[in-house]
Formats: structure tokens, sequence, C-alpha cells
């Protein structure tokens, strides 16, 4: 225990205490809160210099990569996860789909005046688990608050840096005619699993978010040896979008199966009853990769040995297309367009 | 997915799909319209259209609740909502469509305006227990199917006494619609629609039945097949028109039984009748003013009447210039004819309505089946 600590009168009470605008204004209360909620979940030699940035290493060969993600859900707490875990496997991925090792986290919270600290300590400890999990500290952060009402509850924002080995080439702009399009496991999890929370369905068996960090998967796919062009986790938008997204970059048309895609059936069972398509509900926890088609077989094989690819399936091919459409021949037999998602399906889900 | 997957059956689809082109003759050309935009969209999204002969076409008809709503009755939501300040609540596929001034429900939310969206009318009187400082006010749009659950809710807030909740009652009815396309000079006139039969409504039947289309097949000699919302209803109801037409029968025929009767759900009907009674017109969007198409709130009720408690007038406001979607909900023109399609009005930024839900001709023909078009 530090002998800054020592100088504060009381201990926080998490357990009953709330938020105060103090906690966020830089004195006396702000350091007590970082000390004994921040630090002590999250703590790790680069957080303990205690300095206004983290002094990092220099990383050797390869190239750096950096990505940033904003955390809004509601709510905070869903099956699966929480705001905090949430917002380092979302920042990890999207890191980790750049085929970087990830390195390091900065967490950003702005709370609302008001918010239990109970609840914050919890969010705090989740996503110190999920980052003692993946093997990435938490190095830097900053915490403010927001007055009551101008907030709700907590926002999380995260950034994660991470390195690219020489030679690894993923893009979206790299996906060829020929190549074949897979998906590591089922979609849809995390957005229904929020929306069925936030509706009240009370379905008999609750959907629970796939939210989950997927660097080790990406490790074990690239170990395979398969020649990979693209890799992208299918957030927001869904499966869809993504798809969309590299379509166009690429300058490629694709054309999936749906009898392929795998769905949970209590997600599809929750979508027909919503009016909503699981190919435009949101993922935290699976990707798409896109490669050779020789190497197909092989990267699904190595896919299905992680246990975050046990569902992975071949969902279809690239092919060239000037209009660069996504289309699927549907399990009925005929074809038709996987559009971009338009305006908002759910929202606030991640 | 039990009772689901076996109406979407690749394999069975394909069986039927060879005794449609065994059945269709090849010297004949057969136009059916599928009133319900369920059907449009189960049609678009499942690729139907592709397991026809090309003898075989379907056109959109207006069964889609948002596309028929006119301008002025959305205009009326938001004036509600930005003016006085109400909690407006309706369905998710209300919020997009476009009103005067560029705005729309999610705009006006945008202003400041308190719009929510809903998934059934109890929802909103939930709101308006919880909200009892508030003037909530559910936005009720539909066909038989929706108008139900709105009578429940009246009923309800009448029982509980709640002064703060009123409807904004925008119920239409379906048989005035199929009536007025089949009166419409382009079918009875001009013969420039062909129209040799309907798929009858699927969810809109299971409240009234398969009795009140037996006046368009008596009158019109056109064959009515009610038909499921799932694809394969669809292709077997198809097939029994085919079998209709090509037998000179023109009758109701119900493919649909799993769920309709001919006579519908009479508990719900009553209900229907206890709550609300005809409008002496009301204006549809691209079949204009029609007359006792539409339903409103009886005196009984008028307390929970929006247009009584806030004083509501209604002002026709006409469409884009250039929007084709009357002519496409009349089935005149298909989505792709309009000048505006894909190119002005697309999904992100609908200028009509059809471009709105996804039971739309637009928006079902942009979404799934644009491909088609280059």
């Amino acid at each position: 225990m530090s002998k800054t600590r020592q100088a504060y009168v009381r201990p926080l009470d998490i357990k009953h205490g709330q938020v105060e605008m103090a906690h966020g204004a830089g004195g006396r209360a702000m350091a007590q809160l970082i000390d004994e909620l921040f630090a002590r979940y999250l703590g790790n030699e680069f957080l303990a210099q205690g300095d206004d940035g983290a002094l990092l290493p220099a990383v050797g060969e390869g190239r750096l990569v950096m990505a940033t993600d904003a955390h809004v859900v509601s709510p905070l707490f869903f099956p699966g996860g929480d705001i905090g875990s949430l917002s380092v496997h979302g920042t990890l991925n999207d890191v980790a789909v750049m085929g970087a090792r990830p390195l390091w986290l900065s967490a950003a919270f702005i709370i609302e005046e008001g918010f239990k600290l109970a609840d914050l300590a919890r969010i705090v400890q989740s996503m110190a688990s999920a980052a003692k999990a993946a093997g990435v500290p938490v190095v830097t952060g900053d915490t403010k608050v927001v007055e009551r009402g101008k907030g709700d509850g907590v926002f999380i924002t995260t950034t994660g840096i991470g390195v690219v080995a020489p030679g690894m080439e993923l893009s979206g702009r790299s996906a060829r005619p020929g190549d074949a399009i897979l998906l590591s496991g089922t979609l849809g999890d995390h957005g229904m699993a929020i929306m069925a929370v936030r509706e009240s369905l009370g379905f008999e068996s609750p959907i629970v978010s796939d939210s989950a960090a997927l660097h080790g998967l990406i490790a074990a796919m690239r170990a395979s040896g398969a020649e990979l062009h693209v890799l992208r986790d299918p957030t927001r938008g869904g499966l869809a979008t993504t798809l969309n997204e590299i379509a166009r970059q690429s300058g490629v048309g694709m054309m999936l199966q749906e009898k392929a895609l795998p769905v949970n059936p209590a997600v599809a069972a929750a979508c027909e009853f919503l009016g909503l398509d699981p190919l435009y509900v949101a993922n935290e926890g699976k990707l798409v990769a896109i490669c050779a088609e020789r190497d197909a077989e092989m990267l699904l094989a190595a896919m299905r040995a992680h246990p975050l690819g046990v569902q992975a399936a071949i969902i279809g091919r690239v092919h060239a297309d000037p209009q660069h459409f996504v289309q699927m021949t549907t399990g009925f037999g005929g074809k038709r367009i996987v559009d971009w998602l338009s305006g908002e399906q759910l929202p606030r889900i991640c | 997915m039990k009772y689901i997957d076996e109406f979407r059956d690749g394999e069975v689809a394909q069986k039927l799909a060879i005794a449609i082109r065994r059945e269709a003759q090849a010297g004949r050309r057969y136009h059916f319209m599928e009133f319900c935009g369920g059907h449009t969209h189960a049609i678009s999204r499942y690729g139907v259209a592709d397991l026809l002969p090309d003898n075989v076409k379907m056109i959109h008809g207006p069964g889609c609740p948002v596309c028929v709503l006119p301008i002025g009755r959305i205009d009326q939501a938001i004036r509600l909502a930005l003016a006085q300040g109400v909690i407006l609540c309706t369905y998710g596929d209300c919020l997009r469509v476009p009103a005067s001034d560029g705005l729309s429900l999610l705009k006006a939310k945008a202003q400041g305006a308190d719009v929510r969206m809903v998934y059934s009318s109890a929802d909103a009187v939930a709101l308006a227990q919880k909200n009892p400082g508030r003037q909530v006010v559910f936005f009720a749009i539909g066909f038989e199917t929706t108008t139900p659950p709105t009578a429940v809710a009246i009923r309800q807030a009448a029982a509980h006494g709640l002064k703060n909740f009123s409807v904004l009652c925008c119920h239409v009815l379906t048989p005035s619609a199929i009536a007025s396309i089949l009166e419409s000079p382009e079918v009875r006139q001009w013969g420039t629609v062909q129209l040799d039969g309907f798929i009858g409504p699927a969810h809109v039947s299971t409240i009234i039945g398969s009795r009140p289309y037996e006046f368009f097949a008596e009158e019109y000699r056109k064959p009515v097949v009610i038909a499921g919302f799932e694809p394969l209803d669809v292709m077997q109801a198809i097939r029994m028109l085919i079998r209709q037409v090509n037998e000179g029968r023109a009758e109701v025929e119900n493919e649909f039984s799993r769920a309709v009767d001919r006579n519908g759900n009479l508990k719900a009907q009553q209900l229907v009748g206890e709550i609300f009674e005809m409008r002496k017109n009301f204006e549809w969007r691209g079949l204009n003013v029609l007359p006792y198409s539409a339903l409103r709130i009886r005196d009984q009720f008028a307390e929970f009447d929006a247009e009584k408690r806030f004083d509501l007038t209604y002002e026709p406001v006409p469409d884009h210039k250039a929007c084709e979607c009357g002519a496409i909900l009349r089935g005149v023109k298909r989505p792709q004819d309009c000048k505006l399609f894909g190119t002005v009005c697309t999904p992100e930024n609908p200028i009509g309505s059809c471009m709105v839900s996804s039971e739309g001709a637009c928006a079902a023909h942009y979404t799934y089946g644009r491909y088609k078009d280059v």
C-alpha cells in the first residue's frame, strides 16, 4: 500500500457509495478512486508509473497497429459480459484482425454522477479479468465525471496497440476472385443477447453474448500456414455490412450460401420473433476470414480446432463483379442481394 | 427452427418449381398480385421469383401499412411530438417515413421530440402508466392484423382510467384497397395492368377470414388464394392460382388453412367493432381518398382519440413529383421504373414510402433484387 493512499481519511465505500463530480475533478477524490478502484484491479508496472502517460518499451521488428473503440452499450450488464469485458474485447479484436499481436490497452471512462461505485467496481474487475485472460495490460487511462442526466451510467473508450510481424499483410483490399470466405462461428449472439435483455423477451434459455478476444484464434489460424488475405470482426451492422465493406474495398463481388451460415437456434428464433435478420445483428467474438481457395479446408480445420472456432464454416466465395454486390443463394434455392445495413437496426449494442 | 424450416425447405421448393413450370401453359402469361408486403418481402428475401418460369410474373400490391400512409398523417404525428411535447410511440417501420419539411419521426426525435419505438400496443399503454405526468400517443397504423391489439390497448386504458393515453388511429382495411385496385382504370377500363389473380393476405385473413374476398372472386372474376408468409406458402399459392386460371375458375381458395378459416377470428372482430367504426373517407398514399376504407375510434372512447384530444385537423400533402410510389402501390409500375429508384431514393434516404419498410416494394427490390437490373 502506497503512502499517498494511507493519507486518505477513509477508504472508498465501494459497497454503498456513488460516483460524485469530485471523482473526476482531478483532486484527491479522483486520486483515491484511481488508487482504490482502477489501480487495484487493473494494476501493472506501466500503470504504476503514475505519470501522465505510460512509458512503453520499443517493439523490435514489425509495424505497429493502433485501434480505438468507444463503448456505449445499454444495458451495461448482459448475459455473457458487461461493458468492461466488452471494451477490452472490442478493441483487442480490432487490433488482432489487422494481423497484430496486441500489446497494450488504454481506457478512458466517462462516468455519470451518481453511478454506483459497486457497479463501477464490477465493471473494472470484469475489464481486469478480460485483460488478464488476453494477456494485454491496461497501461494508461482517464476518468471523467459528467453531471447526472448527461451520460448513461458509464461510457468506456479503449485504445489498443499491437505489433504486426514482418511479412503479415492483411487488408480489406486484399480479397481476390476465387477466394474462400470463412466465418468463425454463429451469427448475431451478441446483438440478440442485448436485445433480449432490453426488450425483456424472457426466453427460457437466455441468449449469451459471444464477446471474446480473438487473437488466440487468429494466432492458430496463422500457424496453420493458410494464405490469409482479409480478417475482420463483424460487429455493428453484422456480417452483411462487414462483407459489403470488404467487397467495396477489394472491388469484388461475393456469393454466400445461406445454408452454410451457422446461427444458434435461440438467436434464429429471437430474430424471427423481432423481424430481424441475423446477418445484420452484431457479433463481438466472431471473425470473417478470406483466404486462398486452396487453403480453405486447412484453415477451416485450424479454426475448428480452437475453442472459439468450433462452429466455423466456409460460407461463400469471392468472385469478380464490377457492381461489388454481396449475393446469397438462399436456403430456398433462389438468389438475393445481401445489402448494407440500412439505418439503425439495434442502437447502443456495443 | 421447428415449424419454420419446414416452410423454407429448398428441396420442396425445387419440386414445387418443377410442378409450376409443368402446369403453367406455354402460350399463356400469368400476372398475379401479392397484396401483402409480407409476401413481397418473402418473395424477394428467398428469391422466389428465380424459381418461377418467365411467363409467371408477380406484381407487388399495396399491403404494406407504412407504404400507404399519406404524408399528412405522419405530419400529424410529428406535430404532436414536436409542438405538443407528447411521448409519441409507434412501430419501428413508421419512424423513417419521409414527411413534410424534410422531416421524419426519427429526424423529429433528433430535434428533441420524444419518439419511442414499441413492439406492441401494450408497450404504449405501459409507457403511459410509467409516465403519468406526460401525454402518451400511440400512432396506430396497419391493416386488420394490428387493429385488434390497438382495440385491446384502448380497452385497457379505459379500464385503468388512464387520462394520459390516446391513439392516433390510422388503421386501414384490406378489402377497400383490393377493390380500389380492381376498380382502377388501368385494370378495369384500359387493361394496361394485367391482373389474373391475387395472393390474399396471411395475417389479415386470420382476423377477417376468407369470406370478404369472395366478392372479388365473384364480382371481378379474379381468383384469390390466401397464403401464409413463408416462401413455400407463396409457391403453393402461385400453383393454385395457375390451376384456377387454367381451369377458368375464379374462387377463393385457402392455402393457409393452418391459421385461416372462412369466418376468421370472431372475438377479434367483435372487439374491433366495439372500439372502432368506419371513417367516411381516408386518404391513402397512392390510392387517393377511398370511402369507408379506414377506422376511427367510436365516440364512446373519444377521450382516447388523439385527433379529438389534441384537436387535430388533417391536411393532405402531395407526394414528391417524381416519386412513383402511387403507381407502384397500384401495380401499374415496378420500382425500377421510377426515375428516383436507387439514385435519389435509397433506403438510407427514402423519398417515397415504398423505400422505407422492408415490406415496401422498392425497399424489397433494392435490398434483395437489384442485381437483376444491371
